[in-house]
């Protein structure tokens, strides 16, 4: 596994459009080979942050670097970098071959040997029988797979990826994102991977960064996402979340009974909302329990339990199917929280 | 586990096995069909089928004499002078209607060029006729705007000898009802070029003139060729405007079919009416099935 | 200096300005010419009063006017029953009738003129020989731009349900098309209108070889000795024709199927 490609560096870059801030003191530094994915909602300037990157669009302040140098003033076209978009980006006039061996052609290859090369990549992604095909008779998942080819031939210093998935169906989605991962750990281009998709991105990529309203709230490896959120905006937007009623005492947050230590972020003291996943409710059967379950849901290897609290709010737990023996609507049950950090947030926070 | 039951559609009855459909029931369908192609019956295809039949006919009699005519001087020369009518206009259309059609598709999206523009053309390339012979008789004719402005200002004479009414003066009256019709045609296949083509190439390494050179161009010409044999069967069967700028002589087949159907000295004229026209719908009929060959494969691509 | 994007916007400005005078001179002069007062100089809108004081221009007017509404009406009721049963009860006859109805973009005027003799005969036989009698031939013509309209209007929406629903709560035929189905082609319905009036009234060809006096037949006869009158006649025309479309536009701005169908059936047919 070679990691080689270069370093990326956004420093403090704005977009401004009008009375639109799309980005707004955006940094970020990516590791040579390193694979970082933007996650964020529609419009909240991760594409924008790729497109500055790639040329195609502009900041208003800021620079981006990459390898080093300040690469404002270079042509999208002298950049060396290479772009999958979400859809229709294959030429509809040349077949799969021509398509990936485009980019050596413009630089000026001898046929013979760019034909080769695009054939190695094709190769790399899977689709060497389909060299003569045209654009409009492979699948969506294999026009994607070209385009990555067709990025990846010109051997580019960084590697775009602009929502390569959105446009796929679930189960070819899933499929194609751990082929990219793949050629990505063989290759080991620096990419930078813009999705609005929270599994893709934790599933992927080395880092992950949520943006919102043109902000970087977080960037750190998934598991840190996903275990310590920085701020409620991103615990809310990765993962599933239950909101208990809790009091902050001393840094020490109050709820079900319970007491255990509150992150970082979490409100100073007095009453809030505690952001618990369901995987750390736990469940049991008690009659003299203070909360009920309302229904079960049972999605396979997990089943997800209903509850409500004593004073109505509810709650979900999630429970390996094996353990729901005994949890039936109705039941007085037990619910507590597996003892961890929690980010508390005030009670009417809308992230 | 019961496999899950498919649903058509909502609450829509299962589809009725379908046997051979009997007589009756056919009958019964295509009876509304009737008044509409009836219609169509008597109003188009009898008089296409007039005109083919009777230029093999004669007297009564299969006989090729009537086609013969079509090889008689004045039949060449018309024939000649409408392809180069045609085929000048329809090249001069497309050029500049292309280039037209380009500075539409790159104006803002919110200004009101792209409707006005297109309401514009569609006016002057469709319903235009008898109305541009006179537009251009009221500019360049004999007491035009611009001659008489010429004329006091240079002393030119920009009328003189009655350019307007020949060749040439056809040619600059049928560009003003080409280009925009080129506008019409074109347009939708210039919008059919995806940005994330351009980008992709940008990306890819391309300059603006290889992008144009290895995908715009080879993508927009076969619409390109399409439109303008487009134009060329356009200009080709066009009639009111020649007829109200020339109304002596016939220089081309329309008129000259003009001449024979209104002529009342030779004898048989109205038979080489019909063998001109026979000629006209198979020039035409010719050219759009080029068009059609051409269009269909590669439509696709700028849908 | 002039940053590359500001000469590009300064020539296409340039470009776009050309095409305007080109385009746009014609029909000043013909405003200009169709004023001008050749006796005493200075300008007259005797060529304008013309359209309504000169007897057999006015006549003209109305028979084409007349010939326009007569039309779509024909055009309307031949075509959206047909349209709607091919697309309910007998979907092996789409293509057939889709065929048929862009069949005359193929087929000039002018030789459909040359092969009507014999059928006009009998249409004179029936119905007499005043010029309203073109309305068949002129629904003929409409056809290919009427249906692409229609056609598109009727892709739109959910036809077969709506028939269906009308149908099981106990409408005949005739009120599901009139009260259900025609209000929801609204948008189709006017653009195929709209477009039947300006081909009607622009049309020259098919009268005027048969013998008809239609307003651009008696527009060429009075051409001949009344210049500013025609003139004038033309310009009326091309701005009618233009208010028509801009109006259509505006129209149907939302949906796009009606819009881009009249310009895609221009696109495949002119008619000069």
């Amino acid at each position: 596994m070679t990691r080689n490609g270069v370093a990326v560096d956004f420093t403090d870059v704005t977009r401004v459009y009008g009375a639109v801030r799309a980005l707004d003191g955006f940094t970020l530094h990516i590791e040579p080979g390193e694979m970082v994915a933007l996650l964020g909602p529609s419009g909240c300037g991760k594409t924008t942050a790729l497109r500055i990157l790639a040329g195609l669009d502009e900041q208003t302040s800021g620079t981006v670097a990459v390898d080093g140098h300040d690469v404002t003033d270079v042509p999208p076209n002298k950049r060396d970098m290479g772009m999958v978009f979400q859809a229709y980006s294959l030429f509809p006039h040349l077949t799969v071959l021509d398509n990936v061996a485009f980019g050596l052609k413009l630089r000026g290859k001898a046929r013979r040997e760019r034909t080769d090369l695009a054939a190695d990549m094709l190769d790399l992604v899977g689709l060497s029988e389909h060299k003569q095909k045209y654009a409009s008779q492979l699948s969506g998942g294999q026009q994607q797979r070209v385009a990555l080819a067709r990025a990846l031939a010109i051997q580019p210093r960084v590697l775009l990826l602009d929502e390569p998935l959105s446009a796929l169906d679930a189960k070819v989605r899933v499929q194609l994102r751990d082929e990219i991962r793949r050629v990505q750990l063989e290759v080991g281009t620096t990419t930078l991977f813009v999705t609005h998709d929270q599994e893709e991105a934790l599933a992927v990529a080395d880092r992950v960064g949520v943006v919102n309203e043109g902000r970087l709230e977080q960037v750190a490896a998934p598991a840190d996402v996903y275990a310590h959120p920085a701020t409620p905006f991103v615990a809310e937007f990765v993962g599933l979340n239950n909101k208990v009623s809790a009091q902050v005492v001393d840094g020490r947050a109050h709820l079900l009974g319970m007491s255990m230590p509150a992150a970082r972020g979490s409100i100073g003291s007095g009453s809030g909302v505690a952001l618990v996943r369901p995987e750390s409710v736990t469940v049991t059967a008690d009659p003299a329990g203070a909360a009920s379950v309302t229904s079960v849901a049972f999605l396979g290897p997990i089943s997800l339990v209903h509850c409500a609290l004593a004073d109505g709010s509810p709650i979900v737990a999630q429970v390996g199917s094996a353990h729901t023996t005994g949890l039936a609507p109705g039941v007085q049950v037990t619910v507590g929280v597996e003892p961890a950090e929690l980010l508390v947030v005030p009670a009417a926070a809308k992230p | 586990m019961a496999p899950a039951k498919r649903l058509r559609g909502p609450m829509s009855p299962a589809k009725r096995l379908r046997g051979p459909m009997s007589p009756a029931k056919r009958l019964r369908e295509a009876l509304p069909l009737v008044p509409f192609l009836v219609f169509v019956g008597i109003f188009l295809i009898i008089p296409t089928v007039t005109v083919i039949v009777s230029a093999f006919y004669r007297d009564g009699q299969f006989s090729l004499q009537r086609l013969g005519l079509l090889f008689s001087g004045t039949a060449l020369a018309a024939l000649w002078k409408s392809v180069v009518l045609s085929a000048t206009t329809a090249g001069i259309g497309a050029v500049f209607g292309a280039v037209l059609s380009w500075l539409v598709v790159n104006s803002s999206p919110t200004s009101p060029l792209r409707r006005v523009v297109l309401s514009l053309c569609s006016v002057l390339a469709q319903f235009g006729g008898v109305a541009l012979a006179f537009a251009f008789l009221a500019t360049i004719g004999l007491n035009g705007v611009l001659t008489i402005w010429v004329r006091e200002r240079f002393g030119f004479d920009l009328a003189g000898a009655g350019w307007l009414y020949s060749l040439r003066g056809l040619i600059l009256v049928y560009t003003y009802f080409q280009i925009p019709l080129m506008v019409i045609v074109f347009t939708p296949a210039l919008e059919g070029l995806r940005a994330e083509w351009r980008e992709a190439a940008v990306s890819l390494g391309a300059s603006r003139w290889q992008y144009w050179r290895e995908v715009g161009f080879p993508l927009l010409t076969p619409a390109f060729l399409g439109s303008a044999l487009l134009l060329f069967a356009n200009a080709f069967a066009a009639y009111a405007t020649a007829a109200a700028l020339v109304s002596q002589g016939s220089p081309i087949v329309p008129l000259l079919i003009r001449a024979a159907l209104t002529s009342e000295v030779v004898l048989g004229q109205s038979g080489f009416a019909y063998a001109l026209a026979l000629e006209m719908v198979v020039v035409v009929a010719l050219v759009m099935i080029a068009y059609n060959l051409l269009v269909r494969r590669t439509s696709r691509w700028l849908q | 200096m002039i940053s590359s994007r500001l000469r590009g916007r300064i020539g296409r400005g340039l470009l776009l300005a050309l095409f305007a005078a080109f385009f746009l001179f014609p029909l000043y002069a013909m405003a200009d010419f169709s004023t001008r007062n050749l006796i005493q100089g200075g300008r007259t809108l005797q060529a304008w009063m013309n359209l309504v004081q000169n007897e057999m221009l006015y006549r003209a007017i109305i028979v084409s006017l007349l010939l326009a509404v007569f039309t779509v009406v024909l055009m309307l009721v031949l075509l959206v029953p047909t349209m709607i049963w091919v697309r309910l009860r007998a979907p092996w006859g789409r293509r057939l009738v889709e065929f048929l109805c862009l069949l005359p973009l193929t087929i000039p005027a002018l030789v459909i003129v040359v092969g009507l003799r014999n059928v006009y005969l009998w249409v004179v036989y029936f119905f007499g020989e005043s010029a309203l009698t073109l309305t068949f031939v002129y629904t003929v013509l409409v056809l290919p731009f009427a249906y692409r309209s229609l056609d598109a209007a009727l892709s739109a929406i959910d036809l077969k349900t709506l028939a269906e629903a009308a149908r099981s709560l106990g409408a005949g035929w005739t009120t599901t098309i009139l009260r259900v189905v025609v209000p929801n082609i609204w948008s189709g319905i006017l653009s195929a209108a709209f477009i039947s009036i300006a081909v009607v009234l622009g049309e020259y060809t098919i009268a005027s070889l048969s013998g008809y006096q239609n307003l651009q037949v008696v527009i060429v006869a009075i051409g001949k000795t009344d210049g500013p009158t025609s003139v004038a006649a033309s310009l009326a025309t091309l701005v009618f024709g233009f208010m028509l479309l801009l109006v259509l536009s505006l129209v149907t701005r939302g949906r796009r199927p009606g819009g881009a169908s009249i310009a895609s059936t221009a696109a495949q047919k002119g008619r000069p």
